[in-house]
C-alpha cells in the first residue's frame, strides 16, 4: 500500500482519488443501495426527483471531494442525510466515481 | 374496405381474453381488484383480493420507481403515474394497456377528479400539474407551479377535493395551491403559504381539510377547504422541541388513510414517533414511539388499528398501533424492504410489498399473522380498486 502510494505520489496523482475500490460483493451491495435507497429521492434511474439528478452530465462541474463529503456527511439545510452509518469515505468516493462515469445497473 | 369499428373492438377483446387466459371468464365486478407496481422492471401485476391470486401482468410501463395509481369511478381503469412522466391507462378487466402517454420529464403521482372525468398529474420537471381527459388522455390544461422570479417548484401532495378541485403543495416555494378545474380548460388557482419544504399532502376523508407535511421545519400546514378565505395555518408547531433531528433516509407519505376515530396519525420528521392530532381542534393529543422513521402511517378502514412502516434501514419492521390504548400492540418483521401497505376495503387483510423478498405478503389484521403471498418482481406500491370511491385519492 505504501509503495502504491509512493508510486501515485511520484506520478502526481492524489492517493485519495485512487483509494482501493470496494470488493466485488460490496460493490454489488453499494450499487443496490444507490439504485434503491438513494433512488427514493433521486430516482431509480438517477435522473432526479425530490433530490437532484445524479447523471454524469449533472455532476460534470462538481468536485469529487465535495460530492463524497455530501454522501458521507449529508448536507445540512437540505433533505440529504449523512450515510456514514452505512459506508466509509472510500466507499462514498467509489459511488461518486461510478456516478460520474455512468452508474452500473 | 375498413373493418367496422365494433368488429375491430371484438377482435381486440378476444385477443386480450387469450392473453389473460379467460376461457372461463364470466362477467365480473371490479370492487376487489389490485394493481401491484413492480418498480425495477416496468411491470404491473393485477390480482384479485378475493382469490388472492394474480390474473395478469403488463410490461413496458417505463420507470416505475415511486409509481402510483388511481382508479376510474367504475373501478375498471387504473391510471398509473410513472417516475419518467409516463401516464398509462390500464383496463383491469381485460388486463391490457389501453393507452400510454409521456406527459412530462419527471412525475411523482396524480389524482382523479370528483366526477371522474379528469386525471391530474403532479410533476417535478417541469414543476406543475397537468389535467388530462380520463377517457382519451388528451391534455386539457397545464398549470405551471411558477413562483418567485420565473422559477418552477416541484409539486408534492396532490389530492382531489370536492368541486373538481385539487390541492397540492410546492416543495421549493413553500406554498399550498388549490386549482379549480370546474372548467377544465380554464383552471383557476389560489395560493396559500405553507412553510419550509412541504414534502407531501393529504385531503381528509370528508374532503374538508388539506394538510401539507413540512420537512424543513417542525409542523404541518393546514387549509380548511370549506373556508379557504380564512387562509392556511400551522399545526403541531415545534413538535421536535428544538431537539436535533435524526437523519431521514426516505420521505414519509401522507394520504387520507391517516385519519381514524376523529384523530389524525401523522409521521414525525426526524423522530421515531407517530404524532396524534384531534381533527376537531387540530391540537396534538399524543405521540406514540415507534421503531424507526415512519413512512406510511395507515389506519385500518375501521380505525381500530394503525399500521406503520419505516424508512431504510428499518424497513424490515412494521409496528401496529391499537388506537384504543394508543400504544403499539404488535411489532412484526414481515420481510425485507417493506415499502407499502394496502388494506382490503373492510380491513380484514393487509397486503404488504416486500421489495427484496420479491413478494406481496398478505396478513390477517386481527391475528397479525401471514395468510398468503403473491410473487412480484421488486414490488413497491399496491393499489386496490376500492380507492375508486374515496375522496382525496
Amino acid at each position: 500500500m505504501l509503495r502504491t502510494s509512493l508510486v501515485f505520489a511520484a506520478l502526481g496523482v492524489s492517493t485519495v482519488a485512487m483509494a482501493d475500490a470496494p470488493l466485488p460483493d460490496r460493490q454489488m451491495a453499494l450499487t443496490h443501495m444507490v439504485r434503491q435507497e438513494c433512488g427514493s429521492c433521486h430516482g431509480m434511474s438517477l435522473q432526479g426527483g425530490l433530490g437532484p439528478s445524479l447523471l454524469p452530465a449533472a455532476l460534470a462541474e462538481k468536485s469529487l471531494e465535495g460530492l463524497t463529503a455530501t454522501i458521507y456527511a449529508g448536507r445540512p439545510g437540505t433533505a440529504m442525510p449523512p450515510w456514514q452509518r452505512f459506508l466509509n469515505e472510500a466507499e462514498a468516493q467509489w459511488i461518486v466515481e461510478q456516478l460520474m462515469k455512468g452508474f452500473p445497473e | 374496405m375498413k373493418t367496422p369499428l365494433f368488429i375491430r373492438r371484438l377482435i381486440l377483446a378476444m385477443a386480450a381474453c387469450t392473453l389473460v387466459a379467460c376461457t372461463t371468464m364470466s362477467p365480473r365486478g371490479t370492487g376487489d381488484l389490485a394493481l401491484i407496481i413492480e418498480r425495477t422492471s416496468g411491470h404491473v401485476t393485477l390480482a384479485s383480493t378475493t382469490s388472492a391470486q394474480p390474473y395478469a401482468r403488463i410490461g413496458g410501463l417505463g420507470d416505475l420507481s415511486h409509481a402510483s395509481a388511481v382508479y376510474s369511478r367504475d373501478g375498471r381503469y387504473a391510471y398509473v403515474f410513472g417516475r419518467d412522466g409516463g401516464l398509462s391507462k390500464i383496463d383491469m378487466l381485460t388486463g391490457t394497456l389501453v393507452k400510454r402517454v409521456i406527459q412530462s420529464g419527471n412525475a411523482i403521482g396524480g389524482s382523479i377528479s370528483q366526477d371522474g372525468r379528469l386525471v391530474v398529474v403532479q410533476n417535478y420537471t417541469p414543476g406543475g400539474i397537468k389535467a388530462f381527459d380520463a377517457e382519451t388522455l388528451e391534455l386539457l390544461s397545464n398549470v405551471p407551479a411558477s413562483y418567485g422570479d420565473g422559477q418552477f417548484s416541484k409539486v408534492v401532495g396532490l389530492a382531489d377535493a370536492p368541486g373538481n378541485k385539487f390541492a397540492y403543495a410546492l416543495f421549493d416555494a413553500g406554498e399550498i395551491r388549490v386549482t379549480d378545474f370546474s372548467d377544465p380548460r380554464q383552471p383557476v388557482t389560489s395560493r396559500y403559504p405553507a412553510g419550509n419544504q412541504p414534502y407531501d399532502g393529504l385531503v381528509t376523508p370528508d374532503g374538508r381539510h388539506f394538510l401539507a407535511g413540512l420537512f424543513g421545519e417542525d409542523g404541518i400546514a393546514l387549509l380548511d377547504l370549506w373556508q379557504p378565505e380564512k387562509g392556511s395555518r400551522k399545526i403541531l408547531e415545534n413538535y421536535g422541541r428544538g431537539e436535533a433531528k435524526l437523519p431521514v433516509f426516505k420521505m414519509p407519505h401522507l394520504r387520507g388513510w391517516s385519519v381514524a376515530q376523529g384523530k389524525a396519525y401523522l409521521p414525525a420528521i426526524g423522530r421515531h414517533e407517530v404524532l396524534v392530532v384531534d381533527v376537531a381542534t387540530w391540537r396534538e393529543v399524543g405521540r406514540i414511539p415507534v421503531r424507526g422513521q415512519p413512512v406510511f402511517v395507515m389506519a385500518r378502514p375501521d380505525g381500530r388499528q394503525v399500521w406503520v412502516n419505516f424508512a431504510f434501514p428499518d424497513y424490515g419492521m412494521v409496528d401496529v398501533i391499537d388506537t384504543l390504548s394508543g400504544q403499539v400492540a404488535h411489532r412484526i418483521e414481515p420481510g425485507k424492504g417493506i415499502l407499502h401497505m394496502e388494506f382490503t376495503p373492510r380491513g380484514e387483510q393487509v397486503w404488504m410489498s416486500a421489495r427484496d423478498d420479491h413478494k406481496i405478503l398478505i396478513y390477517n389484521t386481527e391475528t397479525v399473522a401471514p395468510i398468503g403471498e403473491i410473487k412480484a418482481d421488486a414490488p413497491s406500491g399496491i393499489f386496490f380498486s376500492s380507492r375508486a370511491h374515496r375522496i382525496g385519492f
